[in-house]
């Protein structure tokens, strides 16, 4: 989908400020937030695709302004009513009660040691998105690639900015889970992943780019399609 | 649009709730939330990744391992794991500087650098490195980059997790690995900043 939360390349939204120092977390709430990502996966809420895309459904002005852990909050929320595993009116009565008492103790609960192995496991193993697959590689390192002019409604990882660009793909990762499926709940249908190359000049134009800068950016195989060079009589790119 | 944000004392209240309705259905523990938390502030940060880089300085044949493949170079000495299956490391050169961003949401490669930090994640950063990446550098980093050494931006926008090697400062022969483990930042592995001043 096109959204506010595809970023690169907007202007007038302010200088980055850069705190001298600053905690991992900021306040107790993201402490409880962030592992909900991981607890919340194992419990079949939804996949790391799933979860950016219910970041992206956050209401563009909120998404702009709230804090970054809040967004995790939304799509939990997002996912768990969607799955029946939230009751909203139930979650924004207790709401109420936090807000009016905020001392007042969580529910009593046992200790779960699954949970916790769970926890201890996966930190160092991870969860890999390279897959086996079939499929063969359209493209190749050095191959001269365009990225299709398309506009996907709902979860994608084609930038607004590198869509219809042309560049070199100088990396090539293999299969790997393909985000505009499993993003969308369709299932992993993994897709070989490359890195292409543009030149500044190509995403923003001669007279804007700054000197001697390129952007890698990623890409699945179906976001590609080959461009034919020509090369001229003075070796540039025609 | 709704555009209403929530002040901290109501996010505050909105998590607890929600926190207690995950607990009642055993998605999650407090014993278990501690430790996830503990894990990140304590155990998974930059000072990992600072392991790998000064060992890549000391270590040709190790760094030309972990160049070619760098999640395997990693295990090598334990590291690795969640938001960091698949690593590539971007080694700076006299003639190019590399740094990283993920402008669709907050990729970063965590088990080298940890959690990343909120300018990361904040719309402003995500909106000007890739358009620009000197200007940025100057201005929020004051790190300028000579205009004869190319940038190059990754977008981090797959599953891949890209992070720098900066380089070798001179006059740094003979140092042992923890004077060099000082001059490794976090920022310099992110490609926003330089490696510690040599005294």
């Amino acid at each position: 989908m096109n959204g506010v939360f595809d970023l690169a390349g907007t202007d007038g939204i302010g200088p980055v400020v850069v705190p001298e120092e600053e905690p991992v977390f900021r306040a107790d709430w993201e402490r409880t937030v962030f592992p909900m990502f991981a607890m919340c996966f194992r419990a079949g809420f939804f996949g790391v695709d799933q979860f950016r895309h219910g970041i992206e459904l956050i209401d563009p002005a909120v998404y702009l302004k709230s804090p970054y852990y809040e967004h995790w909050v939304h799509t939990v929320e997002h996912f768990g009513e969607q799955l029946g595993k939230l009751d909203i009116a139930e979650l924004d009565r207790r709401t109420e009660h936090y807000l009016a008492h905020p001392d007042a103790p969580l529910p009593e609960h046992d200790d779960d040691p699954e949970l916790l192995a769970f926890v201890e496991a996966v930190v160092p193993a991870g969860a890999p998105a390279k897959r086996e697959s079939d499929k063969v590689a359209r493209f190749q390192v050095g191959d001269v690639v365009r990225v299709i002019r398309s506009s996907p409604k709902g979860h994608t990882r084609r930038a607004r900015y590198v869509r219809g660009a042309i560049g070199e793909v100088v990396l090539h990762h293999g299969p790997m889970i393909y985000a505009d499926s499993a993003g969308n709940g369709l299932g992993e249908n993994p897709e070989h992943v490359y890195t292409v190359r543009f030149r500044a000049e190509e995403l923003w134009g001669a007279e804007y780019a700054e000197p001697n800068q390129v952007v890698n950016f990623d890409v699945w195989d179906p976001y590609l399609e080959p461009v034919t060079v020509t090369v001229t009589t003075e070796g540039a790119r025609a | 649009m709704s555009a209403t944000t929530r002040t901290q004392a109501e996010i505050a209240a909105r998590v607890k709730a929600l926190e207690s309705m995950l607990i009642e259905q055993g998605v999650m523990t407090t014993q278990a939330i501690d430790r996830m938390v503990e894990l990140y502030e304590n155990e998974v940060g930059p000072r990992l990744g600072a392991q790998v880089v000064v060992k890549a300085w000391t270590d040709p044949e190790f760094k030309a391992r972990l160049v070619a493949d760098a999640t395997d170079a990693c295990k090598e000495l334990g590291i690795g794991g969640l938001q960091g299956e698949d690593m590539v490391v971007l080694e700076n050169t006299d003639s190019v500087h590399n740094v990283i961003v993920c402008t669709l949401c907050s990729c970063y490669p965590w088990p080298v650098l940890g959690l990343p930090p909120n300018w990361y994640k904040d719309p402003q950063y995500r909106a000007a490195i890739t358009r620009e990446p000197r200007k940025v550098l100057r201005e929020a980093f004051g790190f300028t980059v000579p205009d004869e050494v190319e940038v190059r931006v990754w977008d981090t926008s797959s599953e891949m997790r890209y992070w720098v090697l900066p380089q070798r400062p001179a006059g740094t022969d003979g140092w042992t690995e923890e004077q060099l483990l000082e001059l490794v930042t976090r920022d310099a592995m992110i490609g926003v900043g330089p490696v510690g001043a040599v005294a």
